[in-house]
């Protein structure tokens, strides 16, 4: 899969709050081979302000942006925010009916030719780079971390939509953190709500629903919630000194499943970007490697006391075929 | 020839669209017709009278009438004609209900449509021949499949009145699903004490011979007359030695096999019996997890056994036997609820089918009758059902009310109760469905005697949170989200046809629909005949039914048996295909053709010829439209017969 090539589609948080997600992820992507070509001139995908209003609008912004990818010659276009992957899907959907495309090509003024897709980054590695690929680039695997995945309401459904793993009970991210050497917890809130957008009108909303999966994740032992979209980072990490003052009483780092394959390829800070988290992950990683430790120790007695035993019933074997000898010449 | 045609009103539902006198004057042209009425409706009693008395009045040798479908009526104008003194095969009929009136609206191009259908009707009694069926005796014995509740009713209802019965169970024992259960809705009487006798009865019944942990594996012949062959599995233990002990199941040294009948609520051995009132009470050998076929070292259960039963080289064994009829009572099995990722999907121990509490409920199952969870072993406190889990549920392709779910988990909540006072249950519903006796008035108690809280709504999600099971749903009379922290889950699972049943529908030629529920033959009116002669339903293969449903079924079904095997002769259909020996040439082809295995090849002096073996021909016609001489004909359907309709129709 090595070369292949996708049209980027950062999306608004990618220049914003989530700039540690977009910066990982073109680290992640050059180190895996994926080639990116910026959209050129891209614009807002559609999603809440304008879909929730007018989804021929909404989808007239997501044609506009396939419309400049096929300009650069690009079909198929790849964006890390599950947000704009649901949007871009949704417009390519809504559009294969004949009059919902005639309104939306009147706002355009340009039509839409066929043979668009849009992935997601998650979907692209899982299934197009494959883990096998991304186990060979470990070069610092996070033997001994903690993680509980997390990939929000929208990456895997609605299903119809999405057709990308269970709807829900994911595996994708699961498998992706074994092959950096994480451990993974089962973590039945995986696709839970984290109150979203609700956040803004509804204040209290993002405390109780992310305080409820943050709450879980401390409960089975989690170092860290792993994350796959902008939004759910958001209302976990930024706002978890909200929820702390409703009773929280611990810090758990956020990141972005992108951050840690940095860290794992090896990649530098500036790539890996964890301090542009709200929550520190440096506590984290200590306990990793205190974890890692401890289990290279267990796996060193556990290889001694085999060698010893071997040695011992090498040991036996000699002194009774000695023996035997002996007996012989006797 | 003198035809009569008879052109039938059906009250407004032929007369509405079709002008009647019309066409019965147009008859009169056509061609042999000396007589020609219409007629308010032909096959009532005066109707029928008034045919009868036109052949005898007008001296009428065919008659056609132009009514209904020829599934509805034709047997009875058939009757008719025959009182009337003709042969029952000098009779046409044209269906201008179902082909004409009830479809279209133009009454001009109704009449013109109706009078062509007559005529084809006609074209074709010109070259009827008197066809005389053959009289052949009849097997009195019957072979039940299935040993579920409607199966052993049937069976014994059927060996009571006297006929021979084989009756074959795919299990080691009889009893189905009802043996499973801890007690019965809306009595909340012991189910195993209710069934136990019956069970025995079975065992012991002079008339019945039991094939258990057997299968039908293949079945040939017709209505009177089937061969079947049963496949008895191999149980490793031979079962005439074999005194039911259970000394073998005491020692077994493999204790970690999938318990079949407690629906794997705590572990069993390798040799078992299924159960302390298992009919019958043998022990057979699970394959899969005996340590003697696995490692090739053990031999436990033979070393033990006092009457030297175990057999590890044992083999299948089949049993041929001839019948007259045949019930179907193959029953149900649950769906493959996981896929319900949202319910855990399997991953949480606490979260357990309907079946497998009713195994921790009953007092003979593995927790000797005390509710435990699971997991730790603890009793539970607040236990959560959950209703309709692959049932009326599209997202999962089952669209179906399973129809006793809503019943049984009323009764396990007042059971829960029952078992632990100081617990709470609560009930997800979509509707509550109780139409039968005394359903209704159950469902009330065990809201305001029990205190079972029902909550209308669907459950969102199962998780579990600590040593809780946390149960999100909605409640939709509140108009509210709720959450509930239960210490164990409940699922009614959807029912679904019994494993392998679209199988044994192939063996024995009988439809069924795309959930694998045999069809019966009428919705109404012939609810446990199928449309293969001779084979009957009983019970939840027909369609989901609860026990009382299944029972009387089953009476029915051995009812139905009963009048068809209390004749001695039964008379075949002449409708069958037959071979001019002159034009055959010996091709083969319609040997291949032949879906029944109806056509042999003979040898006539040095020539290879085909011969039809008139009992097994269905007169299907495949042979007749395969055969490249136009030697093979089917009575009443002859070439020539088919071509003068064509020619009556294409006149122009």
């Amino acid at each position: 899969m090595s070369g292949a090539a996708f049209g980027y589609f950062p999306g608004c948080s990618g220049l914003g709050t989530s700039l540690e997600y977009e910066r990982s992820t073109r680290a992640v992507c050059r180190e895996l081979g994926l080639t990116l070509w910026d959209i050129p001139d891209w614009n807002c995908c559609g999603s809440t302000p304008a879909h929730t209003v007018d989804p021929v609008l909404s989808a007239a912004l997501s044609a506009r942006v396939f419309a400049q990818g096929a300009r650069a010659g690009i079909r198929d276009v790849l964006t890390p925010c599950p947000s704009c992957l649901s949007n871009l899907r949704n417009a390519l959907e809504h559009m294969e009916d004949e009059l919902f495309a005639a309104r939306v090509e009147a706002l355009t003024e340009r039509p839409l030719e066929a043979g668009h897709s849009v992935k997601s980054v998650l979907q692209v590695i899982v299934e197009d780079v494959g883990l096998d690929k991304v186990k060979e680039r470990v070069r610092r695997p996070l033997t001994g971390l903690k993680t509980v995945p997390y990939y929000g309401c929208l990456m895997t459904r609605p299903e119809k939509i999405m057709r990308f793993d269970d709807p829900e009970n994911p595996q994708s991210m699961d498998l992706l953190l074994q092959a950096l050497g994480a451990q993974v917890l089962p973590f039945p809130l995986k696709v839970d709500c984290c109150g979203g957008s609700l956040g803004i009108p509804v204040r209290d909303s993002v405390p109780r629903l992310a305080g409820r999966i943050l709450e879980l994740a401390g409960e089975l032992g989690a170092d860290m919630v792993v994350v796959a979209c902008p939004l759910c980072q958001m209302n976990l990490d930024l706002r978890q000194g909200q929820i702390r003052t409703r009773g929280l009483d611990y810090t758990i780092p956020v990141p972005y499943f992108t951050q840690l394959m940095a860290y794992a390829f090896g990649l530098g800070d500036e790539e890996a970007a964890f301090k542009l988290l709200a929550e520190d992950v440096a506590p984290a990683f200590s306990c990793m490697r205190r974890r890692a430790e401890e289990i290279k120790a267990e796996e060193a007695r556990v290889a001694a006391l085999a060698a010893q035993k071997a040695a011992a019933r090498a040991g036996r074997g000699a002194q009774s075929r000695a023996n035997g000898a002996a007996g012989g010449e006797a | 020839m003198r035809i009569g045609v008879f052109i039938c009103h059906c009250g407004s539902n032929i007369a509405g669209t079709v002008d009647c006198a019309a066409v019965a004057s147009k008859a009169r042209a056509y061609p042999d017709v000396a007589y020609s009425t219409d007629i308010m409706y032909a096959c009532a009693e005066p109707g029928q009278d008034a045919i009868i008395a036109a052949i005898k009045e007008h001296l009428l040798t065919g008659v056609v009438v132009a009514s209904c479908t020829p599934r509805m009526h034709e047997p009875t104008f058939r009757k008719t004609v025959e009182r009337a003194g003709l042969n029952r095969y000098m009779f046409e009929m044209a269906n201008i209900r179902e082909h004409v009136s009830w479809i279209g609206k133009d009454i001009e191009a109704n009449t013109n449509k109706a009078a062509e259908l007559v005529r084809m009707a006609v074209s074709k009694l010109r070259l009827n021949r008197e066809l005389k069926p053959k009289s052949f005796p009849v097997t009195k014995r019957l072979l039940v499949v299935g040993g579920g509740v409607a199966g052993i009713q049937a069976a014994l209802d059927a060996a009571d009145a006297g006929l021979e019965v084989i009756m074959v169970e795919k299990q080691p024992t009889i009893g189905g699903k009802m043996a499973k259960l801890d007690k019965t809705f809306p009595t909340v009487d012991c189910s195993s004490c209710i069934l136990g006798p019956r069970m025995v009865d079975v065992a012991q019944h002079p008339n019945i011979t039991l094939y258990a942990y057997s299968e039908v594996d293949s079945i040939s012949g017709y209505v009177g007359n089937f061969d079947v062959k049963i496949r008895k599995k191999a149980s490793y233990v031979d079962w005439s030695k074999c005194t039911g002990c259970g000394l073998c199941t005491e020692k077994c040294p493999s204790k970690k096999s999938y318990d079949r009948f407690n629906e794997g609520v705590g572990p069993t051995t390798a040799i078992i019996i299924p159960f302390p009132q298992a009919i019958p009470k043998k022990a057979s050998i699970e394959r899969e997890y005996c340590r003697q076929f696995n490692t090739g070292k053990c031999g436990v259960c033979a070393k033990v056994c006092p009457t030297g039963a175990i057999d590890y080289g044992m083999q299948d064994e089949f049993i041929d036997a001839k019948v007259g009829g045949i019930v179907a009572a193959t029953g149900y099995d649950l769906m493959d609820w996981t896929v319900y990722q949202e319910y855990g999907g399997g991953r949480y121990p606490d979260v357990v089918t309907s079946l497998q509490y009713e195994r921790m409920l009953s007092a003979s199952g593995p927790t000797g009758g005390h509710i435990k969870r699971p997991s730790d072993g603890e009793e539970p406190k607040d236990v959560v059902f959950i209703q309709c889990v692959g049932s009326r549920d599209v997202s999962v392709g089952r669209p179906y009310c399973s129809g006793f779910c809503c019943m049984y988990t009323a009764k396990q909540a007042i059971l829960t109760k029952d078992h632990i006072p100081d617990s709470r249950s609560y009930v997800f519903y979509m509707d509550i469905r109780s139409p039968g006796k005394g359903y209704d008035e159950f469902t009330r108690r065990v809201q305001e005697e029990y205190q079972a809280r029902y909550i209308r709504g669907r459950v969102s999600m199962v998780y579990p949170k600590g040593k809780k099971l946390i149960v999100r749903g909605a409640d939709t009379l509140m108009g509210a989200q709720v959450e509930i922290e239960a210490d164990l889950v409940v699922l009614a699972v959807g029912a679904e046809a019994a494993e392998g049943a679209p199988h044994l529908a192939e063996k024995l030629r009988i439809s069924y629909d795309s959930y694998g529920f045999f069809m019966e033959g009428h919705p109404k009116l012939r609810p446990v005949e199928t449309n293969t002669a001779g084979v009957f339903l009983a019970g939840a293969c027909q369609g989901l039914k609860d026990i009382p449903s299944s029972v009387a079924q089953g009476s029915a079904a051995a009812a139905k048996a009963l009048a068809l095997l209390s004749r001695d002769m039964l008379d075949s259909d002449p409708q069958i295909a037959s071979v001019n020996l002159n034009r055959c040439v010996g091709c083969r082809k319609c040997i291949e053709v032949c879906p029944f295995k109806a056509i042999q090849e003979i040898d006539l002096r040095g020539q290879p010829k085909a011969e039809v073996i008139e009992t097994v021909c269905q007169g299907c016609g495949l042979c007749n439209a395969t055969c490249p001489q136009g030697a093979i004909q089917l009575s009443h359907f002859t070439d020539n017969q088919l071509l003068a309709e064509v020619e009556a129709l294409c006149r122009f």
